[in-house]
């Protein structure tokens, strides 16, 4: 390879979102780091202001606009560009990538294979579902895949707060290099090899999250939380079995963990579209103004057709379903799942 | 089809197609050229490799000692481990000495076994450095008994004879039968294969074998499938490859007569102690690495209940990744360090051992719910009454060969380079490096291990040529099955059969749904099809019905006196039906 010398490799980080340039940062604190934004002027103001959003980068993050220069010079890539845009960046770099190539993504969402799934119907099964792994794997040479999952609240990680993360991937050297890049005092790592459950904890998350938020905004307590979140993780398990995961991955820092973080926190986009629905912003006009996506609203949409497709019952996927299309209030939604005879507490251990 | 193979288009509107009934194909057909001749790809068999490796024998399986030798002390590097593990091989050997000996196990198995005995106790109250080297011997003689057991006996003058009673042999017997005169045994109007159809991607196969390694990996029903498979590759003009074959076959005679003519080395399912396999692993390992064309089946043994694969064996097909690594880390950039997976997918109207197969997979999933007889041997006799009746009656058995690939599951070109789905080149020495550099990484290699065992399973479904016979035991099980959902499967088995009796009339809508669902698969490029599948509907399940396990003495299938379907036999019947597992049919039930 071009690059005999180890220590000067750089790491490339694809997507400058208030997460992304958290991960860069992280990174540039053990290693040279190619932070990519799509836009030219985001690169230019970045090298500029040294500022990425609100967060200061890091003398070792270098930003760039060219995805073959990043496929060039680092062997292990970290995509977190938000799943709209995640195929569409992967095609971009594909014909640069090998299958030596180390790709880490930090992306919590979901796809479905064929675009137009929902015009055309919106039958699907789980072999149509694509968590960004596949993606990568559908569209690259790639296989040495691996991903991102956990509480990191983007805000708190920039911040140098303690948090943890865990590393999922068949592969255990996508592990161990995640772990090599990513460990310091205030960051820990921890390693996974189911990487699909680990995946699917992060995406289903985000629908309870907007719950949650919505629970937040109009103005119940702790109480109610706890109801939302224990219930809520109940119904991740069962989706995640329909979906063919085992339960111990909901059970860990990328399921229960990350759940409790993103549904008590104003720190999160899918708790705030929940928050800002209960004090009575219409849907869509909150989708407007949201600077970055809340992945919760594609992955409810997807969830619910899913669910339906295999009779599974997912209250609150579908409830929230029925805010989002369907004018049902938030106030109604609440009262409905309120309603809805759950008399069996755990069934799935 | 797009490699220049002998593919003819179906010309549907001249075919006897009722295009009313049948849907639309979407993709041609191919047919089966009988008459094709592929002249041998090296010429003479001194250049064949499995020679060289026959000439070369003792070289060969001194590298394969020190190898397994090596990895095996790497693997146990504490002298108490070591001899832990000697004393549970001792221990197993032992027990299978006595409780389940063989004709083929040498004489001195016992004493062997009972002299590692003493001298593991000799070692017992030594010091530590002692009793390491001490069981480093003991395992050293061990590794070299495995290898020279394991160790394949080619000889190119008993591959010839054996290639000439097969190919001339039940050619005459062929002749013979079809023109239904003495005299005609003489003549060469019919050949093999006519009987046994030749099918895909043969002329990339032949291009491969001369620019790489093939590792080629069929699905495994019968018996007969390597003795058929060393004829399909001595057909293609390749030279022989090597392959594991069960021991116990090696208790037959006449088998034992064809596995070592067709270059096979003995694996022996009873063994299942770790230097064994690590003996057995290193000796396919080396083998592919010097440029053998070698055969794994891949699921292990042959399908019990009449399914493709859906699970396979890794360690053979992880032999071929490291292999692989070897090859480009010793930078062997000569012309052979390639390797080359090509699937192959055998397609039988009747296999002779299905009873006793299906029985046994029915007391292994059932235990003690189901009933069982006693269980049939195969034997000698029985296999040559099996090929006598299969060269005089009318049932083809076709061969679809898929097309080769690298070992992550890339498609390759006829140069062997690998191409991505957008047909771009792959490098594939790039699946072993970390910044350049070739790295040795057992998990990274098992994982690569599953990921194409997955592939190989797709490409099995993809090549499986569907004939009339499997589609009518997959639509008769299911309907009879449906009769009777209230009892459960292993009471089904028990009802008598004259209470399965399907109408004719529904019989036929329900075989026009199914073979529509295969068309749809077809045309999406899930299944293969035989030209036989597209003519008239009731022609389609006339053919099915008597291809079906013909010669069972309880028929899967038959038409009674008032042209309904019945069934003389389910459980073979369930065999048969289990082709067809796994495409999602049933909902056309």
């Amino acid at each position: 390879m071009n690059l005999k010398n180890t220590s000067e490799q750089y790491v490339g980080v694809i997507g400058s979102g208030s997460f992304g340039t958290a991960v860069a940062n992280i990174l540039a604190q053990k290693t040279k780091v190619l932070l990519y934004a799509r836009k030219m002027e985001v690169v230019e103001d970045m090298s500029k202001t040294r500022m990425s959003g609100k967060q200061r980068l890091l003398d070792n993050v270098i930003p760039v606009h060219d995805l073959e220069r990043i496929a060039h010079e680092c062997e292990i890539i970290f995509p977190i560009v938000p799943s709209e845009n995640f195929r569409g960046m992967i095609r971009q770099l594909s014909p640069f990538l090998k299958p030596y190539h180390i790709l880490i993504h930090g992306t919590k969402g979901l796809l479905v294979n064929d675009d137009n799934w929902f015009e055309n119907g919106g039958r699907i099964t789980a072999d149509d579902i694509c968590t960004m792994s596949r993606v990568i794997g559908d569209e690259t040479v790639v296989v040495r895949i691996g991903c991102l999952a956990g509480p990191n609240l983007a805000k708190e990680l920039a911040d140098n707060q303690p948090a943890a993360t865990v590393v999922a991937s068949h592969f255990d050297e996508v592990i161990q290099e995640g772990q090599r890049l990513l460990r310091n005092d205030r960051f820990q790592v921890y390693g996974n090899t189911e990487m699909y459950g680990i995946e699917l904890c992060g995406v289903l998350k985000n629908v309870i999250a907007i719950a949650a938020g919505a629970l937040h905004g109009l103005g119940f307590g702790e109480n109610a939380r706890a109801l939302l979140i224990s219930r809520g993780l109940v119904e991740m398990i069962y989706l995640g079995k329909m979906l063919g995961v085992n339960t111990d991955p909901f059970l860990g820092l990328a399921g229960l963990g990350d759940l409790v973080a993103t549904s008590s926190s104003p720190l999160s986009r899918n708790f705030t579209l929940g928050k800002r629905l209960a004090e009575g912003e219409r849907f869509l006009d909150i989708m407007d103004s949201l600077e970055e996506v809340a992945e919760g609203v594609n992955t409810v949409r997807i969830m619910k057709h899913l669910a339906e497709n295999y009779q599974m019952r997912a209250p609150i996927t579908e409830t929230l379903y029925k805010v989002f299309w369907d004018d049902l209030s938030i106030q109604d939604a609440l009262r409905f799942l309120m309603k809805s005879p759950f008399n069996v507490d755990i069934s799935f251990m | 089809m797009t490699d220049g193979d002998y593919c003819i288009l179906l010309e549907l509107d001249n075919h006897k197609t009722n295009a009313s009934i049948l849907k639309e194909l979407k993709r041609p057909i191919q047919i089966i050229d009988t008459k094709k001749k592929y002249l041998p790809i090296l010429s003479g068999s001194e250049e064949w490799p499995v020679v060289q490796m026959a000439n070369d024998r003792k070289n060969f399986i001194d590298e394969v000692i020190n190898e397994s030798f090596k990895r095996l002390k790497e693997l146990r590097p504490g002298e108490n481990e070591l001899i832990e593990e000697l004393e549970k091989t001792r221990y197993r050997e032992n027990m299978r000495c006595k409780t389940n000996p063989w004709k083929v196990d040498p004489e001195d198995d016992l004493d062997f076994w009972n002299s590692v005995k003493s001298r593991l106790v000799a070692i017992e109250n030594r010091s530590p450095k002692a009793r390491r080297e001490g069981a480093e011997a003991i395992l050293f003689e061990i590794v070299v008994r495995y290898a020279n057991e394991i160790a394949g006996n080619f000889k190119p003058s008993h591959h010839k004879m054996a290639r000439v009673v097969v190919t001339f042999g039940f050619s005459r017997l062929l002749n013979a039968a079809k023109i239904k005169k003495f005299g005609a045994i003489l003549r060469k109007e019919y050949t093999l294969q006519d009987k046994i159809q030749i099918i895909g991607h043969t002329e990339l196969l032949r291009k491969l074998a001369k620019i790489g390694t093939i590792v080629m990996v069929p699905t495994h029903f019968s018996n007969l499938d390597s003795i058929l498979i060393g004829w399909v590759i001595n057909t293609l003009g390749l030279p022989p490859f090597i392959y594991g074959a069960g021991l116990n076959l090696f208790n037959m005679s006449l088998f034992a007569y064809f596995m070592n003519s067709l270059g096979a080395y003995k694996v022996d399912r009873r063994k299942k102690n770790l230097t064994y396999l690590q003996t057995l692993r290193t000796y396919s390992n080396i083998a592919v690495r010097n440029g053998s064309h070698s055969l794994f089946f891949p699921g292990g043994t042959r399908s019990r209940s009449g399914k493709l694969e859906s699970t396979l064996k890794l360690g053979l097909l992880g032999t071929a990744i490291e292999a692989q690594r070897v090859n480009y880390k010793m930078e062997a950039t000569g012309r052979r360090s390639k390797i080359f997976i090509v699937p192959l997918v055998i397609n039988y109207n009747f296999v002779l051992e299905a009873p006793s197969l299906i029985r046994n997979y029915l007391r292994i999933k059932g235990q003690e719910r189901y009933y069982l007889e006693k269980d049939q041997y195969d034997s000698s006799t029985k296999i040559m009454k099996f090929l006598f009746e299969f060269f005089t009656k009318g049932s083809n058995i076709s061969v679809s060969i898929g097309r080769g690939m690298d070992l992550f599951g890339n498609y390759v070109n006829e140069e062997g380079e690998s191409l991505d789905k957008k047909g771009n080149y792959i490098n594939t020495r790039d699946y072993f490096t970390n910044h350049g550099i070739i790295t040795e990484d057992h998990q990274r290699e098992e994982e690569y291990t599953r990921m194409l065992a997955k592939v190989i399973v797709r490409e099995f479904h993809m090549i499986n040529r569907v004939f009339a016979s499997h589609l009518v035991a997959f639509t008769a099980f299911r309907m009879m099955r449906k009769m009777h959902d209230q009892l459960d499967f292993y009471s089904f088995f028990r009802i008598p059969v004259k209470e399965v009796e399907i109408p004719y009339e529904e019989f036929r809508e329900t075989f026009d749904r199914v073979r529509d669902g295969v068309i749809d698969l077809f045309n999406e490029g899930k299944v293969d099809m035989a030209t036989h599948l597209t003519v008239d509907l009731d022609e389609v399940i006339d053919i099915g019905l008597k291809n079906v396990g013909m010669f069972h003495n309880y028929r899967p299938l038959l038409k009674n006196k008032q042209g309904n379907i019945i069934t003389q036999d389910l459980n073979n019947l369930y065999y048969y039906h289990n082709r067809m597992d796994g495409y999602e049919l049933e909902k056309y039930i």
